[in-house]
């Protein structure tokens, strides 16, 4: 009889769990290890999430779905390098990690690795969609 | 006797059509940016449950395409050369001496999902025009393929529309075709569509596409109804200002009529001018019209989403679901725990 008891209790303990766990796992993360694997979403133009950190020093990859119909860029780098790119005529990236096109419903993975611990921020340098608020930013700790 | 007549100009929102590369990084201007669209202008009609829109594009040279995406509200049954001077003659009803100034340039946008449906293709002059039938997304990747350059707003701002009609007006102006007929600058091409519709709106939040918040949206709506119109927002709220509002006069009506396809036209209306005038910040709602006067639309107006059934929480209900049936079993094994005892 204790037995079925035990039982009856463990079902109904699992049972909380299991209906928990969803929205226990769609918490923030507070603890733990830095991802090594990031994906990055765009919907109406704006990067989701849109403030990220990852490892220092180790590779990390990169997951970027554009969920518009028009197309977007992600390109991430220092100051230097968005002002050159806001000056810049390239039309399609594509050959360098830190330069991804992505044009629309796309999904594009790129590989980075960041030395040194520091920030960096990403942003679409589309005509407008910097201003429109297409930036984010990557903390490497 | 429904009928109703808006003027709309500059309600199209002008995007570059090129048909080169899309430009990857800031500070560029396409290779037509030479080339000026001054002014998209539109009429729409409504008479009887037919609404008849009048769209006139007018551009100051140069060489490319333009194109626009327009909303509609509804199905076009026709797609055809408008009459000449329509637009012109309304304009100079309540502005006979502005009224060449108002023709300025117009503000040009910044320049996955399955297919648009074609629905209706049709070359007036130097314009395709091609219907499209989808949702925004559908609608923007067309629009994408055939080289317009969408701004960042460009993705919400079309599943807004579509959510209220999937219906858009893609229209492609080639100024070198233009020139080639000999048309010049200032010329326009009229573009007249007739559309089966119950409730006319009028989209005027897509003017604001691709500008800076701070930035004016000028333009000017008249409405021909049998009676004094009821609108929504009200006028002077958000930029919005009615500047003409009385009984048509016989020589209007007279001159509309005559002009190509405006037969429809009725003998009796009143007509109603609202101007626009805000920042595009402002220009969050678009202009729901009721030609009896009763309350128009909120959802027409923009003011509130379409009535469409609640997406299901997934999370939440399933949670609570999965817990009382686990509740619920491990009530009865505990039931049959005591049974078993009680028999024992």
């Amino acid at each position: 009889m204790t037995l079925l008891r035990l039982a009856a209790l463990a079902v109904i303990a699992l049972g909380v769990l299991v209906a928990l766990g969803p929205r226990a796992a769609s918490a923030p993360r507070t603890e733990g290890p830095l991802p090594h694997e990031v994906t990055i979403v765009i919907h109406y133009s704006r990067f989701t999430p849109s403030v990220v950190e990852v490892p220092a020093g180790m590779p990390i990859t990169f997951t970027l779905r554009n969920d518009d119909p028009i197309e977007h860029e992600w390109l991430i780098g220092d100051d230097a390098f968005h002002a050159r790119h806001r000056a810049g005529t390239e039309a399609v990236h594509g050959d360098r990690p830190d330069e991804v096109s992505l044009p629309p419903f796309a999904t594009r993975t790129t590989t980075l690795t960041f030395a040194h611990a520091g920030a960096v921020t990403f942003v679409c340098h589309f005509p407008g969609h910097e201003a429109y608020g297409m930036v984010g930013i990557l903390t490497a700790k | 006797m429904k009928r109703l007549l808006l003027a709309l100009p500059a309600l199209l929102v002008a995007m570059i059509a090129t048909s080169s590369a899309a430009l990857g990084c800031a500070g560029l201007i396409g290779p037509n940016g030479a080339v000026n669209l001054i002014r998209t202008t539109t009429f729409a009609g409504y008479h009887d449950g037919v609404e008849h829109y009048v769209t006139s594009f007018q551009f100051s040279g140069g060489s490319g395409q333009f194109g626009s995406l327009v909303p509609l509200p509804g199905v076009p049954t026709k797609v055809e050369r408008g009459g000449d001077w329509t637009l012109q003659r309304l304009v100079r009803e309540t502005e006979p001496i502005r009224a060449t100034s108002r023709f300025a340039l117009g503000p040009l946008g910044a320049a996955g999902a399955s297919d648009a449906q074609v629905l209706m293709t049709a070359k007036i002059d130097a314009l395709d025009i091609t219907i499209l039938k989808g949702g925004g997304p559908e609608v923007g990747r067309w629009a994408t393929e055939h080289g317009f350059r969408l701004p960042p707003d460009a993705p919400e701002a079309l599943d807004h529309y579509a959510e209220r009609s999937p219906i858009f007006m893609a229209a492609i102006f080639d100024a070198d075709a233009a020139k080639a007929r000999g048309q010049r600058v200032g010329d326009g091409t009229p573009v007249h569509l007739t559309i089966p519709l119950d409730a006319p709106w009028v989209p005027l939040r897509i003017l604001a596409l691709g500008k800076d918040a701070t930035a004016r949206v000028n333009a000017d709506v008249y409405l021909l109804t049998d009676k004094r119109p009821a609108l929504l927002p009200a006028p002077r709220a958000n930029g919005m200002e009615i500047t003409h509002s009385a009984a048509a006069t016989a020589s209007l009506l007279g001159d509309l009529r005559s002009d190509k396809g405006m037969g429809w036209v009725p003998q009796d209306a009143w007509l109603t001018k609202v101007r626009i005038d805000a920042a595009a910040s402002q220009l969050r709602y678009d202009l729901a019209v009721d030609a009896f006067g009763r309350p128009p639309s909120r959802v027409a107006a923009g003011l509130e989403p379409p009535a469409t059934p609640a997406a299901p929480d997934t999370t939440l209900p399933s949670a609570l679901l999965l817990t009382a049936i686990t509740l619920a079993s491990g009530g009865a094994l505990l039931f049959a725990t005591r049974a078993a005892r009680r028999v024992a």
